[in-house]
């Protein structure tokens, strides 16, 4: 689209506001139905929001309840618009922003495997210890590292593997949760 | 039948429409919903309106739905049944209009097989659904029938779909009613919170320029909320505008009325909007056909949106108070507050407003040039308005010019008499829509006004309308053109009139008479009284072909990009050189 037509204002050629985008951790207790996952991602792919991280899984089993932690990157008013997108879906009990509520663990699992052999196994080996990773799995020429932690760790520890030999990676998504005697609506 | 007892699913279907009320449904049949219409075959309670085309039936629900209040009903067949089903879904969702269409799927352990008529009903309209539902259980359906009903009605309204294998319409299960069916999570809230009402009040009465802008939030909220729109117009002096979807909830006579807003609204409205210092929107949701240029746009006001759903709200553009709830809770707060205040505007404030307003309407912006050898579409929508008012009489209409020029010329009294697709622009809406409104109210005057080529789009229902003998009116505004796609080309695609000659016109008088029903053709202006009574006493359905000055463009129009105070008035240009008035700059903005 040509670029000076994104100065007049128009709805169709709506310039991205200058304002900072932020990343918030959302927490969206769902009815565990089948289509409630292929729902919240089509809400996401039909507007055009960003999910940077998205974990699903059942919490409650006898109520059939799931929650999803998805991360995600807007403006303000596009992190408003995706909380109201989201309350307003019909298996949707509630939806919370980890982020805005402040005090909030993120946590993240991955898996890393590293093949190599002498010393660049034994400093994967070392770095894996220094950053609390249990290896979970080893061959002679190779180990595949277990680490949980928040997502800067986990991706310090990865760029750390990269020279030493890293050949695949797993990672689970963010899972969040506030800190505190105090539960999310259900 | 005594409780306890076992139902087959197709029957379950047809007590659970009968317990919610439904008197008639709109639908297709098909090999994945015969059970259904072998239960519907034995019942007298719910009657069956057979269409020619599943698309047709969801609009003629949204017509039912919207003329009375009630949610619409669609039954339609797996596979093309559902996917026919689509446009009107995504119409309903962009409109807010109940509707529950029950679709019928292939057995459940064919699923996923690619069987025959088999399509993933749910996938495919879950993003043009409110809510929609596979039933994989007998046992689950009369409950998620409610379910459904419920979430098509309440909050904002919308459409939700049904999937029914044909299996579990066979299998046989234990049938709930409709009472005790409380939705465990969805609950929208519609009392508003009563701070936030306060602040408004407070705000309302500081105003020296206010503005009401209201939408078809107004209208789905019920009779009630337009009863109480046009007290607190009165107690207020406000002036008020709305959108296309609003029209009817403020009578179109009202002294405080500007018009509709918009792309095609009239002057005064679009000019107090850009110069209010308070803006009032209630139910309504700053589109862009409504908005124009957005950093433009009311510049310098502070505002107030109501709005049952509060994705709405600081969507487009932010606001200062944002009150989610329903909009007749909402006016009764407003008023019962601003009563209890004693609250008033400036009266010195508001006679300057309504002075400059009554300037602003003085420029006549709907004038057009008449003409006595051909007829100019503006006068025909005067005339049809004219010879209709005091009858008892619903409009529904296609998209295009036609629409706007319906929305300008005719003048609605009451909520509930305008049918159009605002959100999508469906062509080939109208003359569904006024099969479900006709079958909704059979004594009425219902009207279709219709452009040459929206019409052909869903021809066929004429066939439907001439079977269930309902009188309907398809007034054809008849320019031989896709009107507002041929202004387009006119006004920003360099005159170069692309594909939007309705070449090979069938004969409408012909068709119609094909159809078993009334054709009617006029030409000239000093005829077109006397065949619009003819239409209108005809106790059969019409299709009127008025024959209608051909380049004919639809004015006032702020090209999209532009602001409100920036409008093409219809006096500034003639009808033949419209092609030069916008520049090449100009012409990609739209």
């Amino acid at each position: 689209m040509n670029s000076h037509l994104t100065a007049t204002g128009s709805a169709y050629f709506m310039e991205a506001k200058k304002q900072a985008e932020e990343t918030h951790t959302l927490a969206v207790i769902v009815d565990n139905q089948p289509g409630v996952l292929a729902r919240v991602i089509g809400l996401f792919s039909g507007r055009g929001y960003n999910i940077d991280s998205l974990t699903v899984s059942e919490t409650q089993h006898e109520r059939h309840v799931s929650r999803i932690t998805i991360v995600t990157t807007g403006t303000r008013p596009v992190l408003e618009q995706i909380k109201n997108q989201l309350s307003r879906m019909v298996p949707v009990h509630s939806v919370a922003d980890l982020t805005e509520q402040g005090n909030t663990l993120s946590r993240e699992l991955a898996m890393v495997k590293v093949s190599g052999t002498g010393e660049k196994r034994m400093e994967a080996l070392r770095l894996a210890d220094a950053f609390r990773a249990r290896v979970i799995d080893a061959t002679t020429e190779s180990f595949i590292f277990e680490l949980t932690g928040k997502p800067d760790k986990i991706d310090q520890f990865i760029s750390l593997m990269v020279p030493l030999g890293l050949i695949e990676v797993a990672r689970t998504g963010v899972a969040g949760i506030s800190r505190g005697a105090e539960a999310m609506k259900v | 039948m005594a409780a306890g007892d076992l139902m087959t699913g197709a029957e379950i279907v047809l007590k659970a429409l009968a317990d919610q009320g439904v008197e008639h449904v709109f639908g297709y049949p098909g090999g994945a919903v015969l059970p259904i219409y072998d239960e519907i075959f034995q019942q007298d309670k719910v009657q069956h309106i057979l269409v020619r085309h599943e698309q047709g039936a969801t609009h003629a629900a949204e017509g039912y739905a919207r003329s009375t209040g009630k949610c619409g009903v669609v039954i339609a067949t797996s596979g093309p049944g559902a996917t026919n089903c689509v446009t009107g879904l995504t119409d309903a969702l962009l409109d807010s209009i109940p509707m529950v269409v029950i679709s019928g799927q292939v057995p459940t352990h064919l699923i996923g097989n690619d069987a025959f008529q088999e399509c993933d009903t749910v996938g495919i309209t879950r993003p043009c659904t409110k809510h929609n539902w596979l039933v994989k259980d007998v046992n689950d359906l009369a409950r998620i029938l409610h379910e459904a009903f419920h979430v098509a009605t309440h909050g904002r309204p919308g459409p939700v779909v049904v999937d029914v294998p044909k299996d579990v319409q066979f299998a046989k299960g234990k049938y709930v009613g409709p009472k005790n069916i409380e939705h465990p999570t969805y609950r929208p809230r519609v009392k508003p919170d009563q701070s936030l009402i306060r602040q408004a009040v407070d705000l309302i009465a500081t105003a020296r320029k206010p503005i009401l802008y209201t939408g078809g939030g107004i209208i789905n909220s019920g009779v009630t909320a337009s009863r109480l729109l046009r007290e607190f117009v009165k107690m207020t002096g406000i002036p008020i505008t709305s959108t296309l979807m609003g029209l009817g909830a403020f009578p179109g006579s009202g002294k405080e009325w500007l018009g509709m807003l918009g792309m095609h609204g009239t002057y005064e409205a679009n000019m107090t909007m850009h110069g209010c210092d308070v803006m009032i929107c209630i139910g309504a949701r700053f589109d862009d056909r409504i908005t124009g240029r957005l950093d433009a746009f009311a510049p310098h006001s502070r505002k107030i949106h109501i709005d049952i759903d509060p994705s709405s709200i600081n969507k487009t553009v932010p606001v200062d108070i944002a009150i989610a709830g329903d909009a007749a809770h909402a006016l009764e707060d407003l008023i019962r507050v601003w009563k209890a205040r004693n609250a008033a505007l400036d009266k010195k404030a508001l006679a300057e407003w309504w002075t400059q307003i009554d300037k602003w309407r003085a420029r006549d912006s709907l004038r057009y040039r008449a003409n006595k050898d051909v007829i100019m579409p503006q006068y025909a929508i005067q005339r049809l308005y004219e010879l209709t008012r005091g009858r008892d009489t619903y409009i529904t209409t296609e998209v295009g010019q036609h629409q706007m020029w319906a929305a300008q010329f005719y003048k609605f009294e009451e909520p509930n008499r305008l049918m159009t697709s605002g959100g999508l622009g469906t062509m080939g809406y109208g003359l569904p829509a006024a099969v479900g409104v006709q079958v909704a109210h059979p004594k009425s005057l219902v009207i279709d006004i219709a452009g040459d080529a929206s019409v052909q789009m869903t021809m066929q229902e004429m066939a439907t309308a001439v079977q269930f003998k309902l009188p309907i009116k398809i007034f054809i505004l008849n320019n031989h053109y896709m009107g507002m796609v041929r202004q387009w080309q006119q006004l920003l695609h360099g005159n170069r009139l692309s594909h939007s000659y309705s070449e090979s016109l069938p004969d409408f008088v012909k068709m119609a008479e094909a159809f078993g029903g009334v054709g009617i053709r006029a030409s000239k202006p000093d005829e077109l009284d006397a065949k619009i009574k003819q239409m209108i006493d005809a106790p059969h359905p019409v299709l009127f072909d008025c024959e209608v000055m051909n380049v004919a463009n639809c004015f006032p129009m702020i090209p999209s990009g532009k602001a409100h105070n920036d409008m093409i008035l219809g006096e500034e240009v003639a009808d033949e050189d419209v092609g030069s008035i916008i520049d090449a700059k100009g012409a990609q903005l739209v």
